[in-house]
């Protein structure tokens, strides 16, 4: 392997054997994308010939892509991994979705409140996540042990120190560490990543027609169909595909020919936007991932 | 991240674009200086003429409601990301950002220069190969400046780049330029960069930042990003000896029993003898595993499995070495240490000491000294308070397994922790084992004289014969161990042995030239006024000498 993937990969098989050693009850964050793939991988490697020592964790929201349930419910399982999976049925039941309630209100229910009670169920002490700090600029901020109080609230006014590669593990009952062994990867890492250790990923990420709302620029998937359509519109095939998954109605398609990891490459190597652009999330407010993530959302 | 210029061509392809990508060299630079020197709109800057900057995120910093820049682009923006940092305007932790050119890739960390996060900057500074130290040009070299750069030479950061910000706000002028970068390398001259480089910038206009400007015709170095692209980057060493510090114990089943961890130093073949540390057991390495198969050979910062031909009862915390190159093997040490709580750390505290895969609990013996960032001599001092750089000796409930930090990094380098609030309050580089029959006993330390002599050793200057007498006269009343002599070679040497020599002249470069204060007439009120200046650099310690009756 090429001596920079080489280096990224040895530190994070470090950081999740330092977790796995230092912690009783860990968990990996199970989130079907690309990040989620490379940081199982990585799961694989760093304790071979034995098994993950852990569980893997989905909140499902209920609102993913069908394709990525289904990978979901494949992959985990085919290499030997414990997928659990954690729906706030609650709020659901109450009907909560994103036009309802709002982005950033139904993200705090289905995908803050639900990770957080799923932690606390579990009696996690540790949980990994795929984050990187090159996404957005509160991640950027982000320790690779991050330190939770015992409400799951990141402080990131008052972070403690880490320095080198010495990561403090040291907690008091109810508080956690999330960590993030994929801190100084790039998204042309993960995908170079990807594509010469050949792990499978979700479908989505690859070019292919597929029925979409065209609404300006925006591609809206007519899945868990909540959005409601304008007067004349609808869905129309589009060569198109997923630069990262979310929930339907809050991800946007783009248009791209990128049908393999290397055209995808060749196609970041262009972008002028961000790949977290056409998520809505993101963008309801300014600074609006930083207050999710203090409320406690990865 | 944003390749900048490096789309591949439709000559190469895609592979063989990636390879390329993949074989660039990587530079890890942190920046550092004192609050609002600019550090941040630099860093943006850098990005932004560099093309390290999606459209989006432009978009949203255009459309922020704060701009504290006089241009139209508040670039401290795109690093300072949380809202904490936008409202106060200053950067509070740490912020890493990754950008590449057609030459190398980078990642950066943009640190804080406010005094209360010297501990962030010391986060984004430990995994740096080099260091940007901002300066304004209209402030000049700042007590933040001095214990950045200091941290930065502690942390064995190996290259420097000076950067005089805001010459737009200097008029562009070379004197002021000369200046700092005099005052700069008066006290960073002796920390031992292996390479240290002043470049006049203004982060708000560009000018040398990503390219060379027109406002300083009279600087023909490089600009900021052309010497980064070409710095030599320091490259790894493999003859450092082997370091593997065990993880985690893998143990599948009963026909695999393997150790997992990062070579931290050197290699490590299939085949090689090796010693279990602590027992001191030898065996043979039997395999190197990893998940892609097996491996000859493992180098740093390889993570693999080593699996041994013997039994052994080895575990979290042991370490694999070469029968022949060991480590230091102690439970007392001495180490540079940055303390980063509120609460000061005093002899005898208990506290947890992390070092490489080991966590034991240790007590603080001693502080032996602690630098004063004002006029960077270590002095004796009771406690180390915030911020403050000191030497401390530590003993540890069980042996550890280092090396000097300045030989290697990951054996030389520990973190302290309250045991009582789990925070992580020091950062430590090893500088050596002591023998625990030698505290105390066995050489006299420099800091153990200069602690009974109440100063540190000096040469001072001073031309005027009589001065020179009453000088000695008073110093020497007052208990220091002082003489007032002509013969150059032999002051040196009584200076090496804790000695204050007064003489006319000195050839020693560390000698204090004394002849160009501007002193009072009247020779007890002269005298008065050096004893003042003395204290003030440090080489009278003031409790012993203020506080007391006499002077
Ligand atoms: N005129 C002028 N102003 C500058 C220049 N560089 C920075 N500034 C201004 O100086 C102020 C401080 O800049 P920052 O980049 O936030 O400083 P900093 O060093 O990152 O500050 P901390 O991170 O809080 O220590 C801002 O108002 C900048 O717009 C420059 O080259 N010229
Ligand atoms: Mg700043």
């Amino acid at each position: 392997m090429l001596s920079h993937l080489r280096a990224l990969e040895a530190e994070s098989i470090y950081i999740l054997r330092e977790v796995a050693a230092e912690f009783a009850r860990p968990v990996m964050l199970y989130s079907i994308g690309k990040d989620s793939s490379v940081m199982l991988r990585l799961a694989q490697k760093a304790f071979f010939p034995g098994n993950i020592p852990f569980p893997l964790l989905h909140v499902d929201t209920t609102y993913k892509f069908g394709e990525m349930i289904r990978f979901r419910d494949w992959y985990p399982r085919s290499i030997g991994a414990e997928l659990r999976v954690h729906t706030n049925r609650q709020a659901i039941a109450e009907g909560a979705n994103p036009i309802a309630l709002g982005t950033s209100r139904c993200c705090s229910l289905l995908k803050t409140r639900a990770l957080l009670d799923a932690l606390a169920e579990g009696g996690y002490d540790a949980a990994f996540g795929g984050a990187r700090r090159d996404e957005e600029k509160s991640r950027a901020k982000e320790r690779i042990f991050s330190f939770r109080d015992q409400f799951g609230q990141w402080d990131p006014k008052n972070q403690r120190p880490e320095l080198w590669s010495l990561y403090n593990a040291r907690i008091d009952k109810g508080q956690s560490i999330r960590v993030f062994p994929l801190s100084n990867w790039t998204e042309l890492d993960v995908w170079h990543y990807i594509h010469i250790e050949n792990i499978p990923v979700v479908p989505l990420y690859f070019a292919k027609v597929r029925e979409m709302i065209v609404r300006n620029d925006t591609l809206i998937p007519p899945e868990h169909n909540v959005i409601p359509l304008l007067p004349g519109e609808k869905p129309q095939p589009v060569m198109c595909r997923m630069r990262s998954l979310g929930c339907t109605p809050c991800t946007g398609a783009i248009r791209s020919e990128a049908d393999t990891a290397p055209k995808i490459i060749e196609e970041l190597l262009r972008f002028r936007r961000s790949e977290r652009e056409n998520r809505i999330i993101d963008h309801d407010q300014e600074g609006s991932m930083e207050l999710k993530k203090r409320e406690g959302y990865f | 991240m944003l390749v900048a210029e490096t789309r591949p061509s439709a000559a190469v392809s895609i592979e063989e674009f990636l390879e390329q990508e993949a074989s660039k060299e990587l530079l890890r630079l942190s920046t550092a200086g004192s609050v609002d020197d600019g550090k941040s709109t630099l860093i943006g800057r850098l990005l932004y003429d560099a093309q390290g900057i999606y459209e989006d995120q432009l978009a949203g910093i255009r459309k922020s409601k704060v701009n504290r820049s006089t241009g139209p682009i508040d670039f401290s923006l795109l690093t300072d990301g949380l809202r904490a940092e936008r409202e106060q305007g200053i950067t509070i932790d740490v912020a890493y950002r990754h950008f590449s050119t057609p030459k190398r890739k980078f990642i950066i960390a943009d640190t804080p220069g406010h005094e209360q996060y010297t501990r962030n900057m010391a986060t984004g500074a430990s995994t740096a190969s080099l260091a940007v130290v901002l300066v304004d040009a209209r402030n000049g070299v700042l007590p933040q400046t001095r214990r950045h750069a200091t941290i930065s030479s502690l942390l064995g950061i190996p290259r420097l780049v000076l950067a005089v910000n805001k010459m737009d706000l200097a008029g562009y002028s070379r004197e002021v330029f000369e200046q700092i970068r005099a005052d700069f390398l008066a006290f960073a001259g002796g920390l031992g960069f292996a390479g240290m480089l002043a470049i006049p910038v203004s982060a708000l206009e560009g000018e040398n930042v990503a390219r060379r400007g027109t406002g300083m015709p009279w600087y023909d170095g490089p600009s900021l990003l052309e010497h980064l692209e070409t710095v030599p980057v320091a490259g790894r060493r493999f003859d450092q000896p082997l370091r593997f510090a065990v993880q985690y114990v893998i143990r599948p089943d009963q026909h695999f029993r393997g150790y997992a961890g990062q070579v931290a130093s050197g290699a490590v073949r299939k085949g090689d003898p090796v010693l279990v540390l602590p027992g001191g057991q030898r065996s043979q390495v039997a395999s190197i595993t990893t998940f892609d198969g097996e491996m000859a050979r493992a180098t740093a910062p390889d993570s693999v499995i080593i699996t041994l031909e013997d039994e052994r009862d080895i575990s979290r915390g042991d370490m694999l070495v070469h029968p022949e190159a060991l480590p230091q093997i102690a439970r007392h040490f001495e180490a540079h240490l940055v303390w980063m709580t509120d609460d000061p750390l005093a002899k005898g505290r208990s506290l947890l000491v992390k070092h490489t895969t080991q966590q034991v609990s240790a007590r603080v013996q001693s502080i032996e000294s602690k630098l004063d960032i004002h006029t960077m001599v270590r002095k004796p001092a009771p406690v180390l308070e915030l911020n403050d750089i000191g030497i401390v000796r530590i003993e540890a409930s069980r042996p550890l397994f280092f090396d000097p930090y300045r030989e290697n990094r990951s054996t030389g380098s520990f973190i302290l922790i309250d045991p009582l609030t789990n925070g992580t309050v020091g950062a430590g580089m090893i500088l050596t084992a002591i023998d625990r029959r030698a505290a105390g006993a066995g050489r006299v330390t420099s800091s153990e004289r200069q602690a009974r002599n109440g100063h540190t050793p000096a040469l001072l200057a001073l031309a005027n014969p009589a001065l020179a007498t009453r000088l000695e006269r008073r110093l020497f009343d007052h208990g220091c161990q002082v003489m007032a002599m002509e013969n150059s070679e032999a002051a040196s040497a009584l200076r090496d042995a804790g000695l204050i020599v007064i003489g006319s002249a000195f050839e020693d470069p560390r000698a204090v030239d004394l002849n160009l204060l501007p002193l009072p007439k009247d020779e007890e009120a002269a005298v008065d006024a050096l004893i003042a200046y003395l204290e003030q650099q440090g080489i009278l310690f003031t409790d012993r000498f203020s506080s007391g009756e006499g002077i």
